[in-house]
């Protein structure tokens, strides 16, 4: 190693620490042998491997509207979701960008007792935003307050499986549990599932304070929320970022546009069909990840014809996905296989065969299911999922072509979700997914649970359902997942068409590590998460 | 009774009925839409129990005309009621969350008015000087092109040019140009101030900061609403140049300017009060879709919002201000047109 080489490599320690300017770096490295260009990549790149502290971050959301709150409870869309839950709380738990669960709040977690008793322990030291501790009194509080009947709380459900909460102690909380579950902790990551100081027995969500990387400045609903950084917060080092505002921008061409003229440094939710133009934009770096929620068209399996199996799987290979993939999501979407369960979760499995688009075994279903021709009607809205109608319109002619006519009902957008889904027959859905598997079927397809869309109540399905979740060996468990999704494959009544990727843009200025996958924006978490690189 | 004073009297007691009734119909519109504000709110995760709690908290579980009366109740003292975005403990009213995006939704109006007003007026006033010359023809001809597009599409145009200011050299289309030609267009891009295209504005933005942050929504406004002002004054005026006392001021020797604005513009004035009083009424109710174009947070998003979320205090009082901004700007073009002619000012 010569000198000058010796020299670029401390130089290049010093970028991370914000100590050497890229002009300096650029000289050493010409002194090095490297070209001009070469040494300022090398200068971006290492700038933004190591984490850099400070800057404002501006963070363009698609969502956005006057009736947000602060209020957990709630938190409909993405803006609430990153501001509040992602940047300014934390859950007991978060999950990482290869999809695994860790502590967050709690500092570890055990189970007993066929996973029925589950212990969770405390970060020692962890502040809420106005200096006081956090303790197991807060965080049974804060759970509490999206149980029993009076709560409004959207995340009621979720905690439907825990029988008791209990402090034992300033620093461990103990949960009991109706049944096993061996993926609980993945549970209490849930965005609605922070923690929020305790006010005379009550949590307290008005104040806005909180134990996460940043507090909350001024917010003003459907419009932006500014929040500056908790210097006191308990993960050494984080956040890098002074300062992020969201600001809300609903309209697909504003939030490009902003991102062009720099008015932002991020936007969730990109435009496929200008995406293109995007990218020619030096200054703009697609972020692009395939996240755990797909595009479901469930069908009704009470009601006829969609009663018969064989029906529904003549339905199941009258679908062209790939057509699909690549019309209507422009390739920014993977083809689905009729199972929920996303390849990045753990327990995922590929039942076979594939279905795709196959008129001959279409034909050879309906035949079996003693029919000639088949008329359905399919109720789709854009509510569903940008794209449903379009989807639904590729759908018909590729039915046709297998027998079955399929009548495109368009529905209205407003109120979608509660006129047309678990009401019409056979009609679009959206998941946005979940970590695990026991999750995902036990919110969307077991027979007891209210979201069952499908009303699908396999019996060896739901009773597979109870014990793989408090089977706590990994080898059987991952037998019992795989024949679950073997069977909502091939008898369940939703057609899983695709899932779909998270597409958002970033200016050149935001560096960040692997983006997770759980939900949008970096699992909520980009604002704790990302910094500003010098380039 | 002075006539002014009449029309006053009469018009207020008609607008105050014109709003009870408005009030009405916008009430049963929406209890007539599907769903509910715990429905639209709770969304894909309601569960029949959530939602009868919610429901229950903010009072949407009595029957509607209870409802309404009780509403019609606190409006007579003087209170818009809360937001069903209210919660125990935290009370939103209708007013804290209107004011700041009235105050908006003016400031915007304000300053398109302040430029297209007197622009419209004036050009209306050239064009008819030099009826049927080249400089009307162009008038008319940018106008009415403008006021042709739909406003989504100016709005996005003018974003458009100012992209184009950083990125139209790297594009394929400049490449595709003789090289001149590429770095002039690129030049004159430039010459474009960067305008933002995001207009989002907060109770914190200082004043001239606001100015510019809404130059783009007033710049779309302004070139959206000048045709119809532009093209009213020139045809009023016109249409009094046709009069005698114009062809004796005419012989009196007086310049074509003086006798356009001594006398043709003060008798025209009715006709284009009207015009623009109509226009002035567009720019506080109907320009959502600038709003959304350009993230200004003006009450048109509001409305909007509030009734895509069955928020039905916040819808009415919305309503209720679009309705009254009618009427009060309809009666003061009246007054004026009253005012600025002496036979309806002093009737015999």
């Amino acid at each position: 190693m010569s000198e000058s080489e010796y020299k670029l490599g401390i130089a290049q320690s010093l970028i991370g620490h914000g100590k050497i300017s890229r002009r300096d770096f650029i000289h050493l490295g010409l002194a090095a042998g490297l070209t001009v260009t070469a040494a300022d990549k090398l200068f971006v790149s290492t700038a933004r491997a190591e984490p850099l502290q400070g800057g404002f971050a501006k963070l363009g959301m698609a969502h956005g509207a006057t009736t947000d709150s602060i209020d957990p409870a709630g938190y409909p869309d993405t803006f609430t979701q990153t501001a509040f839950s992602g940047s300014m709380s934390n859950s007991l738990t978060e999950v990482d960008a290869k999809g695994n669960v860790q502590p967050d709040l709690a500092e570890s977690f055990e189970s007993s007792d066929g996973a029925k008793t589950w212990v969770f322990k405390l970060r020692k030291g962890a502040t809420f935003h106005n200096g006081k501790n956090v303790t197991a009194d807060d965080v049974v509080t804060s759970l509490r307050y999206h149980m029993g009947d009076e709560t409004k709380s959207a995340a009621k459900p979720l905690l439907e499986p825990v029988a008791s909460i209990k402090a034992d102690g300033p620093e461990t909380v103990v949960f009991t549990l109706k049944s096993g579950n061996a993926d609980f902790p993945y549970i209490m990551s849930d965005y609605h599932l922070v923690i929020m100081p305790a006010k005379d027995g009550k949590a307290d969500w008005g104040s806005g304070v909180r134990t996460g990387a940043f507090v909350l400045e001024n917010f003003q609903p459907g419009v932006s929320a500014k929040l500056k950084r908790n210097p006191n917060y308990f993960k050494n080092g984080k956040p890098y970022l002074d300062e992020v505002e969201f600001i809300a921008i609903t309209d697909l061409a504003a939030r490009m546009a902003a991102l062009s003229t720099g008015e932002v440094d991020y936007i969730g939710r990109a435009d496929l069909k200008t995406l293109g133009m995007l990218k020619r934009n030096p200054k703009v770096e697609i972020v692009e990840v395939t996240g755990y929620g797909h595009y479901t068209l469930p069908m009704n399996v009470t009601v006829a014809p969609f009663d018969n199996p064989d029906v529904r799987m003549a339905l199941k290979w009258a679908i062209n996905r790939q057509e699909i993939v690549d019309k209507i999501f422009l390739g920014h979407a993977t083809v689905a296989n009729d199972n929920p369960i996303a390849p990045a979760i753990k327990f995922a499995t590929n039942p076979q065969p594939q279905h795709s688009f196959d008129p001959e075994k279409a034909k050879h279903y309906l035949k079996k299911a003693g029919m000639e021709k088949l008329k359905v009607d399919l109720s789709v809205a854009d509510a569903a999922f940008a794209g449903a109608v379009d989807a639904a319109a590729l759908i018909r002619e590729t039915a046709a072509q297998c027998g079955i006519e399929v009548n495109v009902v368009r529905e209205a957008e407003d109120a979608y979700w509660d006129n047309v889904w678990l009401k019409k027959p056979w009609c679009a859905s959206y998941w946005s997914g979940r970590a695990t598997a026991d999750w995902m079927f036990t919110q969307a397809f077991a027979a007891d649970s209210s979201w069952n869309e499908s009303f699908w109540k396999n019996p060896r399905f739901n009773e597979l359902l109870v014990q793989a979740r408090a089977e706590t060996d990994e080898a059987k468990r991952a037998a019992m997942y795989a024949e679950m999704q073997q069977l909502t494959h091939d008898d369940g009544g939703s057609i899983v068409l695709v899932f779909n990727n998270f597409v958002s843009a970033k200016s050149n200025k935001l560096a960040h590590g692997e983006v997770a996958p759980n939900w949008e924006n970096d699992g909520l978490k980009m604002a704790e998460r990302w910094w500003i690189a010098t380039a | 009774m002075n006539p002014v004073a009449r029309t006053v009297l009469q018009r207020l007691g008609l607008g105050l009925v014109t709003l009870f009734i408005v009030s009405i119909i916008i009430f049963s519109a929406i209890a007539m839409l599907p769903g509910d504000f715990a429905k639209a709110m709770l969304g894909q995760s309601a569960t029949p129990e959530t939602v009868v709690a919610f429901q229950r908290e903010i009072g949407i579980d009595r029957p509607p005309v209870e409802r309404y009366f009780v509403w019609v109740g606190q409006m007579l003292h003087g209170d818009f009621g809360s937001s069903f975005a209210s919660r125990t403990g935290y009370r939103r009213t209708v007013a804290e969350i209107i004011a700041p995006r009235l105050y908006n939704t003016m400031f915007l109006a304000s300053m398109t008015a302040l430029i297209a007003v007197p622009l419209a007026l004036g050009l209306g006033i050239l064009a008819a000087l030099y009826r049927n010359g080249w400089f009307d023809r162009l008038v008319n001809a940018v106008t009415l092109t403008t006021i042709s597009f739909p406003e989504f599409f100016v709005a996005y145009m003018l974003a458009y040019l100012v992209i184009s200011r950083d990125t139209f050299i790297g594009s394929e289309f400049a490449q595709s140009l003789p090289h001149w030609l590429a770095v002039s267009l690129n030049w004159i891009l430039n010459a474009v101030p960067k305008f933002p295209t995001l207009s989002n504005v907060n109770d914190q933005t200082p004043f001239w900061e606001h100015v510019w942050r809404v130059a783009l929504p007033a710049i779309t406004l302004t070139l959206v609403i000048v045709a119809h002002m532009m093209r009213m004054t020139r045809a009023a005026i016109i249409n009094m140049l046709a009069s005698p006392y114009i062809d004796m001021a005419r012989l009196k020797g007086m310049s074509p300017m003086a006798i356009v604005l001594r006398h043709a513009l003060p008798n025209a004035w009715a006709p284009i009060v009207t015009v623009v009083a109509f226009n002035l009424a567009y720019l506080v109710v109907g320009v959502v879709v600038v709003e959304v174009v350009f993230v200004y947070p003006g009450i048109g998003q509001l409305m909007v919002d509030a009734v895509k979320s069955r928020d039905v205090p916040v819808v009415q009082a919305c309503a209720l201000i679009f309705a009254a901004t009618y009427i009060l700007l309809n009666l003061t073009a009246d007054i004026i047109s009253i005012a600025t002619n002496p036979r309806l000012l002093h009737p015999r």
